[in-house]
């Protein structure tokens, strides 16, 4: 089974990546190669085998409810590409 | 011999008598880098003025007695995807060219506390996400032994400036072989320790259940001298294992009687380039000079880790990497141009009467998103991230990524038989020896299948060093990989350490340009 | 609303915020309503690097929620990532979880005490533990096209609990609420706080009917932004109505053409549901296993001693107060209601005085009125539930009637007295038998008329002789002036 362009374009916008036509033809083409590549894993028989997530054995890692302190707020915000005194901005979030 | 001839060890030693300070080391090593890292671009950013104070409060330490850090005063070069307080953390990507981590990660905090000398941050592929550290938005890393080739990657610049004596000792990340891979393409000794052994808080992530940050080094005693460093537990990182650290350095000089080697029959087969057969199959010849004795073993489920692995490490990329979306921090495209953009289509829209078909145009926040991504990013990262929500997506997660996860489980296993009859696993790095830089770039899947040796170690969280075994006819160097059962790590560094006491290809060095 | 045309078939989805110090994967506080920004670390900013670990408090009070909610707890749990892009999402993906919950099929039973419906258990799917995403606010002020976000909240513990779709009116839906929230405030897990985001309930409802061509329903809509019980149920009531007269005039069903599921909110101004715009690509959140995260594994005899340690719970107290206290239903519910520490004063009162129904009636009625009054919690309440039933046993004896009784109170409340300090400083003391006796014959011999009329059979005439006597003496006991006049004009 082949990839289509149609589906890259579905996947592309899943990943908040927006190609141009050229890009979206050569990401179809080349994940196309490496799908097909993948598909090597359909003819192993893996009916009574369970998924392994992770290699280490490590369960209930919990940490105490105790306070640490936080950033400042002016560390916190140090980074963004875009704020004022108090929050990040966005370009309107619609919806709510 | 130079300060930057002598390996980390020695200039340990140097240091420890008080034959020669810090500052001076450091100064050597700096002066190094300045005069020929032009030509190489093994380091994204310096820390001239941070590692000279550093430096230098180490030596006065010393000189009023106190106590120094197991480190001693040596430089350390850091991967740049390893998060360093207030100074940039770039994963060699435009995304977070101006990203400054508000803190340090555990490794960083470590190395300090041992009075590691932090030198500066290595050129990568971006996000960790290749096997020539070509994908790097701050240029092409350049192989110390042959320029036109690549160091191998990711931890493409981490190698290279400990090949090119700008560094003794580096840490590097190895999510599929970016650690082992590059040590072979540059002739030095390089180890992914066991899954948890070392916390990955303050690595920014890759592929999480696969990443791990390790040591690269000149010798084998070079790399157990940092990996005693950084590794321990963490209560930062809930992988992190709690099992207690051996202490390797004592460990090393313990020769390993009557070790058992396994070869693996899968990895000699096609695609092996015959000189790196050659050397390996030598290199075997080494360990049963010594005593060792060989079987052949037989990993059957091999052939599938390449697959397996390009399944799940893009799966867990394509997550990790969703936040970079220009909102809380690093890149963002231009919004000006955006809303430019959106206008001009809208105006087209209602031209064309487009509205009435119903088609909504894309918000800004949502064309924000996409520019920042699509800009901010490479293209092998964005090829993986697009593999890898593909991969999870509705309607192909349960024949991909949970198919892998069903084949990881069977790749694991055929190690825990392995290991039941050998003590370690021995076998070729790199299926070639480094490759002219430009030669792979265009066709990721030939890349990818140059982490046929080194993915399965990841995918079955166990132990692998990296060591030079030879070189090529064109004086490349060849790697020899070693693999261990989860937190054998100390048997690593043992075997990779009676191999260097006999053979001398580990002390070979690149002649630089100038 | 019940309609005979129609059955509402109703689900509910709650989110309940932990009480934890700290958020769930990093020790930021948890705190309401600080400075913007000012309670955020590289974990729950999701700067690049960072880890989650979990806060262990926060699944204890989830797994003691989950065996109070009657669900069975799997051995192995584990946490995945749900993805989507949002800019109060800093992570691009909430850590939830899919397919292997900390808890499954429970169950919680509710009841109306008027009878509206009959008493029923509605099926709870599943109770998992989630990280709540951060603000965003809208700028207006600066009407500008920008939206700010804040992240305090980010990484907030919340448990999300899903019922079964078996609730078949809007009164059952708040039935439903209301006992979860009480249930929640005696596991002492949530201050349930619905004004700050404390809890926070979302709808799936749509009809079943019954048309000549069978059984149909209508499609399902999810209703969010309901920020009161109340508002819940006109929310479902009218959105019920709505889908009523939409099927009417469209006959659109349910997975046919047009039936997919949509979202409405409230308006609580106007008392409507609209549509809301769809959340983009919901259907393809991606989930898989969190790989910075390790599972948790349960095993049973930890669950059982979770199970052991749980207090009494409302639907057992309920049991005990009716049966040990011969009280109604409608007076458990309003007693259970305020709280464990009400039930506690509630039960010492009633042991104390020995007459469940007259502590009842006492707390219901003069303790609830003063405690509002004065805007008082029963833990801050200054009369200690021993001196009221000290109190309630005295008119239990016979020694004080209910009027003066409330004065008593009274002065207990107000001068924090005891009840001897307070019916001294009425002057209350027990007026003696023959003392009442002569009072009482002075009063029908003065009054023939009184007598008159009671001997004709209307016998609320001996109110003037009660009247009279209170007002010779304050402390008469009523009954007992109406007991002995009685007795002496029948025996005229």
């Amino acid at each position: 089974m082949s990839l289509s362009r149609k589906e890259i374009e579905k996947v592309s916008h899943l990943a908040r990546l927006q190609l141009s036509d050229p890009e979206l033809d050569a990401m179809t083409a080349q994940l196309a190669n490496v799908v097909e590549y993948m598909e090597t894993l359909s003819g192993l028989n893996t009916d009574d085998v369970e998924p392994l997530a992770h290699a280490s054995d490590i369960s209930n890692v919990l940490a105490d409810d105790i306070l640490k302190p936080s950033l400042s707020r002016e560390e916190a915000l140090a980074n963004a590409p875009k704020r004022d005194a108090e929050c990040y901005r966005v370009p309107a979030v619609l919806g709510d | 011999m130079s300060l930057i001839e002598s390996t980390a060890a020695q200039l340990h030693r140097q240091l420890t008598s008080g034959n020669v300070t810090s500052v001076e080391v450091t100064q050597s090593f700096l002066d190094h880098i300045q005069q020929h890292d032009e030509h190489y671009s093994a380091f994204i950013s310096l820390n001239v003025e941070a590692a000279l104070a550093q430096a230098e409060d180490i030596d006065r330490r010393r000189a009023s007695g106190k106590p120094v850090g197991a480190l001693g005063g040596l430089p350390v070069a850091v991967k740049d995807v390893i998060c360093t307080k207030g100074q940039t953390t770039t994963c060699g990507s435009k995304m977070l060219r101006d990203f400054v981590p508000p803190y340090d990660a555990t490794v960083v905090c470590k190395l300090k506390q041992a009075d590691g000398v932090l030198l500066g941050k290595t050129n990568m592929d971006e996000f960790a996400m290749g096997s020539s550290t070509e994908n790097s938005a701050f240029g092409v890393t350049h192989n110390p032994w042959d320029r036109t080739c690549v160091p191998g990657g990711s931890s493409g610049g981490a190698a290279a400036c400990v090949a090119a004596r700008m560094a003794p000792l580096s840490v590097g990340t190895d999510t599929g072989g970016s650690i082992r891979q590059p040590a072979a393409f540059c002739g030095v000794t390089g180890m992914k320790p066991t899954y948890g052994r070392v916390s990955r808080f303050g690595l920014v992530a890759f592929a999480s259940s696969l990443d791990q940050i390790g040591p690269i080094a000149q010798t084998a005693e070079d790399a157990a001298l940092l990996l005693q460093a950084l590794a321990g537990h963490d209560p930062n990182d809930s992988t992190s294992s709690s099992k207690p650290v051996p202490d390797f350095l004592r460990a090393i000089n313990q020769p390993l009687v009557g070790l058992k080697i396994g070869v693996i029959r899968e990895h000699f087969g096609e695609g092996l380039d015959d000189e790196v057969a050659a050397a390996v199959r030598e290199a075997v010849h080494t360990y049963q000079a010594l005593g060792a004795t060989v079987s052949d073993i037989s990993l059957p489920h091999n052939q599938y880790a390449i697959a397996t692995y390009y399944v799940i490490a893009p799966s867990e990329a394509s997550s990790n990497l969703a936040r970079y979306d220009g909102v809380h921090y690093g890149f963002r495209a231009n919004e000006a141009e955006i809303l430019e953009t959106l206008k001009q289509e809208r105006d087209t829209a209602t031209a064309t009467n487009q509205e009435a078909t119903g088609k909504e145009l894309d918000s800004e926040l949502i064309r924000m998103y996409q520019r920042t991504r699509s800009e901010g990013f490479g293209s092998e990262v964005q090829r993986r991230i697009m593999l890898g929500v593909y991969a999870l997506s509705e309607g192909y997660a349960s024949k991909y990524y949970l198919k892998a996860l069903k084949v990881r489980r069977l790749i694991r296993q055929d190690f825990d038989k392995a290991f039941e009859k050998v003590d370690l696993i021995v076998g070729p790095t790199s299926p070639t020896p480094a490759y002219p830089i430009g030669d792979k770039i265009a066709d990721p899947l030939s890349m990818y299948l140059g982490d046929l040796y080194t993915v399965s170690a990841n995918l079955a969280g166990i132990a692998g060093i990296s060591i030079p075994c030879g070189f090529s006819k064109t004086g490349l160097p060849i790697g020899l990989q070693l693999q261990a059962p989860a937190f054998e790590e100390e048997r690593l560094l043992q075997a990779a350490h009676m191999f260097q006491q006999q053979t001398d290809w580990h002390t070979k060095r690149p002649s630089l340009k100038n | 609303m019940t309609h005979d045309a129609f059955q509402t078939i109703i689900g509910l989805e709650v989110h309940v915020q932990l009480q934890t110090q700290t958020k769930l994967f990093c020790r930021c506080s948890t705190a309401f309503g600080a400075p913007p920004n000012t309670q955020t670390c590289p974990v729950c900013i999701g700067m690049p690097g960072a880890l989650p670990v979990m806060n262990g408090k926060a699944y204890q009070l989830a797994l003691r929620t989950a065996v109070a909610l009657h669900c069975e707890i799997p051995r192995f749990t584990k946490w995945d990532r749900k993805q989507y892009y949002y800019p109060d999402l800093p992570k691009g993906y909430q850590i939830s979880q899919f397919d292997l919950p900390m808890s499954q099929n429970g169950h919680l039973a509710i009841s109306d005490p008027s009878g509206v419906f009959e008493p029923k258990k509605v099926g709870i799917i599943r109770a998992h533990l989630e990280d709540d995403a951060g603000k965003s606010m809208h700028d207006e002020a600066a009407s500008k096209a920008d939206s700010r976000i804040d992240l305090n909240r980010t990484g907030t513990p919340l448990l999300e609990i899903v019922s079964e779709p078996d609730m078949r009116s809007a009164a059952e839906a708040r039935a439903y609420l209301s006992e979860l929230k009480l249930l929640l405030m005696y596991l002492d897990v949530s201050d349930c706080n619905m004004q700050e985001g404390s809890l926070r309930v979302d709808a799936n409802i749509n009809l079943h009917l019954e048309t000549s061509h069978g059984k149909v329903a209508t499609p399902i809509v999810e209703v969010k932004n309901m920020n009161s019980f109340r508002a819940v149920e006109r929310a479902l009531s009218y959105e019920a109505g709505r889908q009523f007269e939409l099927w009417e005039e469209r006959h659109i069903q349910l997975g046919g053409p047009g039936g997919h599921k949509t979202t409405r909110g409230w308006d609580d101004e106007v008392q409507v549901t609209r549509p809301q715009r769809e959340k983009e690509e919901s259907s393809d959140y991606r989930y898989f296993p969190d790989p910075d995260l390790v599972p948790v594994i349960t095993e049973t005899d930890h669950v059982e001693e979770v199970r052991r340690n749980l207090d009494e719970l409302p639907a057992a107290i309920r049991k005990r107060l009716e049966s040990k206290y011969k009280i109604t239903s409608y007076d458990t519910d309003v007693i259970v209601n305020q709280g464990r520490d009400f039930v506690d004063f509630y039960v010492t009162v009633a042991e104390s005085c020995g007459d469940g129904k007259r502590a009842s009636n006492w707390l219901q009625q003069d303790v609830l009125r003063t405690l509002k009054e004065a805007e008082l919690s029963i833990e801050e309440f200054p009369v200690s539930a021993d001196s009221l039933g000290d109190l309630l046993n005295r008119v239990s004896a016979g020694d004080l009637d209910n009027s003066r009784a409330k004065d008593v109170f009274s002065r207990m409340f107000n001068e924090q007295e005891s009840v001897e300090e307070a019916m001294s400083a009425l002057g209350i003391v027990k007026v003696d038998t023959s003392a009442l006796e002569s009072l009482c014959r002075e009063l029908v011999t003065a009054n023939p008329k009184v007598v008159a009329d009671v001997q004709e059979g209307k016998s609320q005439a001996i109110g003037a002789l009660i009247g009279q006597a209170r007002k010779q003496n304050s402390n008469a006991n009523p009954a007992e002036v109406k007991r002995i006049c009685l007795k002496i004009i029948a025996s005229l």
